[in-house]
């Protein structure tokens, strides 16, 4: 087997300093609205009684699930034995930590008392999926770092079976943690728009594709500083198919999950607001995340035939599917929420706290902000890493390395 | 400098030592009890009372909030006049019956469950169930996360969106945590009723029947035991401990 | 509750640099001390000193006691310190935590320790002078330093 070298990026082009640039600022203007938000209350955003989370949370879960996902590289590599992918687990490892980090601090910025942290991290409450979730979080760092170590150190990565010991056991947590977000929503029996077992394996289906899309995204950013292509043609074909395949299995989910509470006539109401009358939430799930999210980049990647065809389309159609999967969390957040809690089946209610209304909800400019501020985040994580240690695969050997498996 | 300023800096060492001492407090309340100079008796949520309410939607009329009010005022949870984000910690909830056009007012406030869906999701434990039954926030520890809001079904619960000042002394309430009725929990450790069910009493219909539905001999026991008031939502499985009569 | 600060070396040489700032602007007076107002009642729940060492150490007892339990013995309370402390303003009301005569106030900003207590709580009494107040036993006071004692780990 050929030897596999890493680089880290050392070429820095005006264009990627922009990129750091833009990182840096909006990184900046998110911090700002969090300070914002945390002075004058969440008044000043749009969320409200009726919708307690808002665009701050589609961004956090958002980024979460991604980083699980992210992961998948990596997982890829090591745990199913697939050498072709090992060029690009450093990297694998490296995103699911920057994204996770990212959707963190979205999350915990968008807190009412983001300063009692310390608070959160102490007390806790076993029987809360969000405490297991401060575990599952944190832990995750932790394991992926120690993968991270077991790949890159030079005595530790000597050992194969120390990367695939810790290699399972990442891929083990990924997993956890992802049913554990999913969950977070599954577990909510009193909102019909969710009260759902399938949302964990939904959420993880979702994970998989937003990782990878994540991944091939910052491999497209990386190749002018890279000084040689990294999504080559034998990845590229890999990344085509299980992009693909990930789209699909994600469609299976969302279409079970729609069927079965349109089926269950008490969940129906919610089924037909958002699939029907709905207004912004209708036109985000059918445009936003099957039209825009779903086919159009499955087309794209379907006919995308030679080689060049594929590293023009991989990218375009990874745009798409993290659109559509921001557009398929504001449906599922927001959109769980907007439709009225039912207290009183069979009646219709109404009141001076919007019972019996679809709630309505605008994003303010401090949530988008914030929620950019933390995709920011992720991506300057990133940014800088590839310039300090090398994460990325050294030309010859990423061209080679299909050859030598 | 005079004073000792490691003493006065709330540094990290102090901060889990002062942790430490809350946990000290859950694992063993009869040694700190006793340390205040209290004892058992002063505890006033005993784990042998379960207080709940009837509310009689016969005696009821549409239109009046008399309920609503008390509660406002005794609480001071008056809002900025944003109808969105302002706390509602009770509201009269207009039903229609479709079919037959019949029209009833349903006060709802938090129904302080016997498994409240709120205290299984906090993550930080700041929802929490006295003793006694009582649903309460510990705004000491409240993150605001509002994941309760999110799983509560009878959304009883409100998200503080701004910056309070003048607050009842009896009744704290502050920017960035989550809240709802307490049962006027500082008049039950006084020995008086909930606000709003001395109002309705008092200038209302009489509505509301208070009390503790352990004790077999009270009121509130033997017309839950003769008329088997409804729950709302009862197939949830959330066991409320408020109740409607002629829902 | 205090703000947690995980940063104590910084806000401490902030403190200090700030300490000694304040020093210089005041040479000729020497050290500036705070001089929070005096309470109502003929004594406080302990003596000053060790009212000044405890007093965080004691309210957070209280509060989860109060709060988990119901335990409401009024010498403990919050709103105790509250009222017997409370500072008259110009318009004949008590101040509030915004104003620096607030007692709590007058302490904490020379300190340089931040509280949010006063955002939930009311930081002037609803009555004015209106206190029941019972001051504790001697032998109550020492139990109370000899648990705070025991429960530092």
């Amino acid at each position: 087997m050929a030897k596999l070298r890493f680089q880290r990026l050392e070429r820095s082009s005006p264009a990627s300093w922009a990129m750091i640039g833009l990182q840096v600022l909006l990184l900046a203007l998110g911090l700002a609205a969090a300070l914002y938000m945390e002075e004058h209350g969440h008044a000043v955003s749009g969320m409200s009684n009726q919708i307690v989370w808002g665009l701050p949370h589609v961004f956090a879960v958002f980024l979460i699930v991604a980083a699980s996902g992210a992961l998948n590289v990596a997982s890829i590599s090591s745990v199913f034995d697939r050498p072709a992918y090992k060029p690009y687990a450093r990297l694998s490892g490296l995103l699911a930590i920057a994204l996770l980090v990212g959707g963190l601090a979205v999350l915990v910025l968008d807190l009412g008392r983001p300063e009692r942290l310390l608070v959160a991290m102490t007390t806790y409450n076993f029987k809360s999926i969000f405490a297991w979730n401060i575990y599952l979080y944190s832990g995750f760092v932790l394991i992926v770092g120690a993968y991270l170590f077991a790949m890159m150190d030079r005595r530790a990565s000597q050992s194969t079976r120390l990367g695939k010991t810790m290699g399972w056991i990442a891929f083990g947590w990924r997993l956890v943690l992802t049913t554990g977000t999913g969950s977070i929503f599954g577990f909510l029996a009193a909102r019909e728009a969710y009260d759902a077992a399938i949302m964990a394996p939904l959420f993880i289906a979702a994970s998989f594709l937003y990782g990878l899309a994540f991944m091939v995204l910052v491999l497209a950013a990386a190749n002018r500083d890279a000084g040689h292509e990294l999504l080559t043609a034998d990845i590229g074909k890999s990344f085509r198919f299980l992009l693909s395949i990930f789209a699909l299995s994600l469609l299976y989910f969302t279409v079970v999950h729609h069927l079965t509470k349109l089926y269950a006539g008490g969940h129906r109401g919610v089924e037909i607001f958002l699939l029907r009358d709905g207004g912004i939430y209708t036109l985000l799930f059918w445009l936003g995340q099957i039209a825009c999210g779903t086919l159009l980049p499955l087309g794209l990647l379907a006919a995308a035939r030679d080689p060049a065809a594929v590293r023009r389309a991989l990218p375009r159609a990874s745009l798409l599917f993290l659109i559509g999967g921001l557009a398929q969390m504001y449906v599922v957040i927001v959109g769980g929420q907007a439709y009225p809690l039912k207290l009183f089946p069979g009646f219709e209610a109404s009141s001076s706290f919007f019972d019996g209304v679809v709630a309505s909800y605008h994003p303010s400019l401090p949530e988008w902000l914030l929620g950019i501020g933390g995709m920011a985040l992720a991506l300057l994580q990133v940014s800088l890493a590839l310039r300090l240690m090398p994460f990325l695969p050294e030309a010859r050997t990423a061209d080679r390395s299909p050859v030598a498996a | 400098m005079s004073t000792e300023p490691q003493q006065a800096l709330p540094d990290r060492r102090t901060m889990l030592r002062g942790l430490g001492g809350a946990f000290a407090t859950l694992l063993a309340p009869g040694v700190t009890l006793y340390a205040f100079g209290a004892n058992d008796a002063q505890a006033q949520a005993s784990p042998k009372v379960r207080w709940a309410l009837l509310i009689d939607l016969g005696k009821c009329p549409a239109g009046c909030d008399l309920c609503v009010t008390a509660c406002r005022e005794e609480n001071g949870w008056q809002g900025n006049g944003r109808a969105e984000t302002d706390a509602q910690w009770i509201r009269k909830v207009r039903l229609r019956d479709a079919r037959t056009g019949q029209d009833r007012e349903v006060p709802v406030m938090c129904q302080h469950c016997d498994k409240p869906a709120c205290v299984d999701v906090c993550p930080t434990g700041a929802s929490f169930k006295r003793p006694d039954g009582i649903v309460l926030v510990d705004k000491h520890i409240c993150i605001g996360c509002r994941f309760c809001m999110m799983a509560c079904p009878y959304k009883a619960r409100s998200f503080v969106h701004e910056p309070v000042t003048d607050q009842k002394p009896w009744a704290p309430r502050g920017k960035g945590t989550v809240e709802g009725c307490t049962l006027c929990v500082h008049r039950l450790d006084a020995g008086r009723p909930p606000a709003c069910v001395e109002t309705c009493a008092a200038k209302g219909g009489g509505a509301m029947l208070f009390g503790d539905l352990n004790d077999p001999g009270s009121e509130i026991a033997k017309a839950v035991a003769r008329h088997a008031p409804a729950q709302i939502r009862s197939d949830l499985g959330l066991e409320p401990a408020v109740r409607y009569r002629n829902l | 509750m205090r703000r947690p600060r995980t940063m104590a070396p910084i806000v401490a040489s902030m403190v200090i640099v700030a300490a000694v700032s304040g020093m210089s602007a005041f040479a000729g007076d020497g050290t500036p001390v705070p001089h929070p107002p005096r309470g109502k009642g003929e004594r406080c729940v302990a003596d000053t000193g060790f009212m000044r060492k405890n007093h965080m150490k004691m309210l957070l007892h209280h509060r989860t006691e109060a709060v988990h339990l119901g335990v409401r013995t009024p010498q403990y309370d919050l709103n105790g310190c509250v009222s017997c402390h409370a500072v008259e303003g110009s318009d004949g009301k008590p101040v509030s935590f915004a104003s620096d005569r607030h007692f709590c106030k007058s302490c904490h900003s020379y300190a340089a320790v931040s509280i949010d207590c006063f955002e939930c709580h009311a930081s002037r009494p609803e009555v004015q002078g209106k206190t029941a107040f019972v001051a504790p036993a001697d032998r109550e006071v020492a139990a109370i330093d000899r648990y705070l004692r025991d429960i530092r780990p």
